[in-house]
């Protein structure tokens, strides 16, 4: 792989916290190389703005290896930037040239309000799972493991859907921002799982509740959630939530 | 002060269960007026806050993420090892004790680690029960893969993604607690200070990190989960967040720090690449099951990797290593990279790295692939591409990872690897009740130094931090606070809570006014590179000594010269991650002290002046068979204590891979 360095500009949502107003402020960097990843193109842009005694740029952030879902940018109109399937923290430099201007924004969606920059607040996620999103079994009740065989499809299926990392992009990403991935994904874990069971509907019915409350927009089945999510989580996930969903309303379950 | 590590008389076999039958109770109604803090909220954190809110204690937990879901605990990939048996190839408890003890070169507590042992089990068929969706065989039963230094397959695990996968498991117990109000979660705070009172940890000091704001917290114990310190070195495969400042904090109220200087560096992460690098991304040790080591045999060979012809290169690990070959443990595969690369013979441009190929395991899974489709072809692209498409199933995560890393395709190139920082097995000292030496305050997790020794096998550090959230807190606290059901709250007015949040209200406007012209990331750039240089894969009484003048003179720099923008009072990761780098720019010297003063070579510690003839380590039981417990005195002032290591079952020996 040939290495290059580049000259960028960026142009960087800039608001200082949940009450004032942002705006786009412009910088410049320069001698960014091809190996970089995105973030560390923003450490370079940091340091020097430390440098000449200006504040850096809030982001988010922590494993830098596409799994811990803290990473967030709205890059040129894309969540995540524009690798298929890849969190911001494993885009990479060499998807740019010398001269480039990138566009950077925070998530936008009223249930994520924005912190600081490009950090925003995604409470609401923990709320909705807190509502349902787990099954009922305390430390210790548990029987031996391999008494419950599962079909290896559906752990797999359930595997897929678990693999969420509850980033947000799905909703960034939404003209809705509605959550209907984030949730479905949550769901369907468990429903695959018979250990879900018992708990399935007032788990749908809870969850989906609680995404309401959250304000969350609703899902009209325009699919650039799929199109942007960072795991592949897909499309099939919404569609069995609906399912569980009518499902639990049509057998009268309303709640836990 | 005397160390008293509470290990239960009786055999090995019995010493838990008959704690367990004989701890002390709290009932029902006195838990619902004792009040614990948790900090930390990765698979220690989240597997205790969940299980005590279960009990009916009222938690309080904490950590600095957005959310608990995103602690680090969520990037390990391998696996979580257990005793089961399920593929009967002979493990038992005792088995996966034995493998521990000699993983961690005979310098653990033969009592955790039996009870650490006993417990895996439990772990495993309580997150299945959770919904874990551990990988499965057709049978629909679980699955198993081996891991380096065993000869069982007892590691279960979720593709590459198994932290991830326990994490939810923890972490949706917890959110249950949440909404049944017996877990108040606290997320984007940092506990910066423990308050005291009459000697006992009964709360902390933490700041919320949105508005800045200092906040004070009862609890009648405080539990510290709160990960490892290889941030120290600045580059390594933790989460840039991971840090030490906690146990840290601990240590200076008192709180012993156990084997600072053990530190895991995992032989397989993709290697620096520049002077940008931010972190390091570690390629699972599961891949030396397929992958072959190599460098070229001619030193400076600058020729692709393809195009060196096989009897020019020197598999340098089955060449050493012939029993073990590939899979010899991780201070053992990474000490001899190193070699390799320091002798002239690394690859890339860097120089600094070695090959990790999987040509010969594509082909030999293609042949295989090709005989089971009944093709009775030799072509070699269509065995290739059959075998490609197999190792695609078990490695692919990892492969699109290194992809996107590094720009590579490591299907058609071997991967470049070379070792980096991972994991610490030194932490703050506990006793058999996971308590410090500051009563009522506990450690869990990679926070505490328990039991792994002086170096860690693989998959072994998830099962110790839930087994310690599960199922040895539960006990060990209840057993605590069962002397202390007639404490009522404290007021958070107390004295007490008003000295410390002045300490760390001083301490934060000290760092502010420093108004210097050094960026935070450049202090802690420049103590990494003195850790790694000096502290890191091999050490030297020299070099150590070096260090630490080096690190009290940078400390003194960083106290005069740091930059640190913006304010207190809003969200400001500038100063957050300020507050971190001192605290590891004193963590390092005694690290470093540590090191010097441990004149052996024990798993990932390796002093050069320790060695045999052959170049492996030598351990000294005569003179090191002690865990160090170090007590802060003052600034670069520690004194040592001496926990000794009585071995009643196991009786070390060499540790010998050849
Ligand atoms: C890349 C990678 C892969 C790994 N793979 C494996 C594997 O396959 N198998 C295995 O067994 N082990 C593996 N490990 C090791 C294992 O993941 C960790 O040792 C383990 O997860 C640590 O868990 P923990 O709960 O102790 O700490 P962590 O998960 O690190 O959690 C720390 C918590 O403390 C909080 N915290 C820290 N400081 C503060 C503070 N001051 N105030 C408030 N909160 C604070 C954080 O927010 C976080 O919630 C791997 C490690 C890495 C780096
Ligand atoms: S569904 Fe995809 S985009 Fe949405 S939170 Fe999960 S991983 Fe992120
Ligand atoms: S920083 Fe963790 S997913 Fe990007």
């Amino acid at each position: 792989m040939e290495h290059y360095n580049m000259n960028l500009t960026l142009k960087v949502w800039k608001q200082k916290n949940n009450k004032a107003k942002g705006a786009f402020e412009t910088y410049k960097v320069s001698g960014i190389s091809s190996e970089m990843s995105f973030l560390e193109m923003f450490d370079v842009l940091n340091e020097q703005l430390v440098a000449e005694n200006k504040e850096p740029i809030a982001f988010d952030h922590d494993c830098r290896e596409g799994i811990c879902g803290m990473c967030s940018m709205y890059i040129n109109g894309r969540a995540h930037g524009p690798w298929h399937q890849t969190t911001t923290c494993q885009l990479h430099m060499r998807e740019y040239k010398d001269g480039d201007t990138i566009v950077v924004e925070p998530w936008r969606a009223n249930s994520f309000p924005v912190i600081k920059d490009l950090v925003v607040d995604r409470s609401a996620f923990d709320r909705i799972v807190a509502a349902g999103g787990y099954i009922s079994v305390n430390t210790g009740n548990a029987q031996d493991a391999n008494c419950l065989p599962v079909d290896k499809q559906r752990a797999d299926e359930s595997f897929a859907a678990a693999t969420c990392i509850g980033c947000g992009a799905c909703v960034a990403a939404c003209p809705n921002t509605s959550a209907m991935l984030f949730v479905s994904a949550k769901v369907s874990h468990l429903a695959l799982l018979p250990q879900g069971e018992p708990e399935r509907k007032s788990r749908a019915v809870n969850m989906i509740h609680q995404m309401d409350t959250e304000d969350f927009g609703s899902c009209t089945n325009i699919g650039a959630c799929e199109a942007e999510c960072p795991k592949g989580i897909s499309l099939e996930n919404i569609a069995r939530l609906n399912r569980e969903y009518l499902g639990a309303m049509f057998s009268g379950s309303k709640e836990a | 002060m005397a160390l008293n590590s509470k290990i239960p008389s009786g055999q090995l076999d019995s010493k838990w269960k008959t704690y367990k039958s004989t701890c002390k109770l709290v009932n029902p109604a006195n838990k619902r007026s004792l009040e614990i803090i948790v900090v930390g909220t990765g698979l220690a954190g989240a597997s205790a806050a969940a299980t005590l809110g279960e009990m009916g204690y009222k938690v309080k937990a904490f950590c600095f993420q957005d959310s608990p879901r995103r602690a680090h605990s969520i990037a390990a990939q391998g696996g979580i090892n257990a005793a089961k048996n399920y593929q009967n190839d002979g493990d038992s408890t005792y088995r996966l004790f034995y493998d521990t003890i000699k993983g961690g070169d005979y310098r653990a507590r033969e009592g955790n680690v039996h009870r650490l042992a006993e417990v895996s089990a439990n772990i495993i068929d309580q997150c299945v029960a959770q919904g874990v969706p551990f990988a499965r065989e057709y049978g629909g039963l679980l699955s198993n893969r081996s891991f380096g230094g065993t000869q069982v397959q007892r590691t279960f695990y979720a593709a590459g993604q198994t932290g991830q996968q326990l994490l939810i498991g923890a972490y949706q117990g917890l959110e249950r607690q949440v909404s049944l109000g017996n877990v108040e979660m606290h997320s984007r705070h940092e506990m910066l200070e423990i308050v005291m009172v009459d000697g006992k940890a009964r709360g902390i000091i933490a700041r919320n990190l949105v508005t800045g704001e200092l906040e004070r917290h009862f609890g009648h114990a405080v539990l510290l989960c709160t990960g490892g310190y290889g941030n120290v070195f600045y580059l390594s495969t933790n989460a840039m967040g991971s840090n030490v400042t906690a146990a840290w904090k601990a240590h200076k109220q008192g709180a012993f720090f156990g084997n600072p200087c053990y530190t895991q560096i995992h032989p397989t992460c993709i290697p620096v690449s520049g002077d940008h690098q931010s972190k390091l991304t570690l390629m699972s040790e599961s891949l030396r099951n397929d992958g072959r080591i190599w460098v070229p045999k001619a030193k400076g060979d600058n020729r692709k990797a393809t195009d060196i012809p096989e009897e020019e290169r020197d598999y340098y690990l089955e060449r050493r290593y012939p029993a073990f070959g590939n899979l010899v443990p991780r201070d053992v595969a990474s000490r001899a990279a190193k070699e390799r690369c320091d002798a002239g013979f690394g690859v890339g441009s860097s120089k600094m790295a070695v090959y990790l190929d999987f040509a010969s395991a594509i082909e030999r899974y293609g042949k295989v692939e090709a005989h089971k489709q009944g093709l009775h072809t030799t072509d070699k692209n269509t065995i290739m591409a059959l075998g490609r498409d197999v190792v695609k199933e078990k490695y692919g995560n990892l492969f699109d990872m290194y992809a996107k890393i590094t720009g590579e395709n490591p299907y058609e190139i071997p991967m470049r690897i070379y070792p980096a920082v991972h994991y610490t097995m030194g932490g703050l000292w506990v006793d058999y009740e996971l308590m410090t030496t500051v009563p009522n305050l506990y450690a869990l997790g990679e926070a505490n130094f328990s039991d792994h020794g002086a170096n860690r096998l693989g998959a072994s550090a998830l099962m110790q931090g839930l087994a310690d959230g599960y199922f040895v807190i539960p006990y060990t606290l209840g057993n605590n606070l069962a002397n202390d059901i007639s404490t009522k709250a404290i007021p958070t007015d107390h004295p007490a809570f008003v000295a410390a949040e002045k300490d760390v209200n001083d301490r934060i406007n000290r760092l502010m006014n420093i108004k210097g012209t050094e960026s935070v990331e450049s202090f802690h750039k420049r103590l990494g590179k003195i850790m790694w240089d000096k502290c890191g894969m091999a050490r030297n009484a020299k070099g150590l000594t070096e260090a630490i003048e080096e690190i009290k003179a940078l400390r003194k720099e960083f106290w005069s010269n740091v930059r640190v923008p913006g304010d207190i009072k809003e969200f400001n990761p500038e100063l957050d991650k300020a507050g971190r780098v001192a605290d590891f720019l004193e963590l390092g010297e005694l690290m470093c002290i540590d090191a010097l003063n441990r004149n052996e070579s024990c798993g990932g510690h390796f002093r050069e002046e320790s060695q045999t003839e052959e170049g492996e380590a030598q351990r000294d039981d005569e003179h090191f068979m002690f865990v160090s417990a170090w007590e802060y005195k003052a600034d670069s002032q520690f004194e040592l204590h001496k926990e000794a290591l009585d071995y009643e079952v196991v009786h070390p020996s060499a540790r010998s891979y050849k």
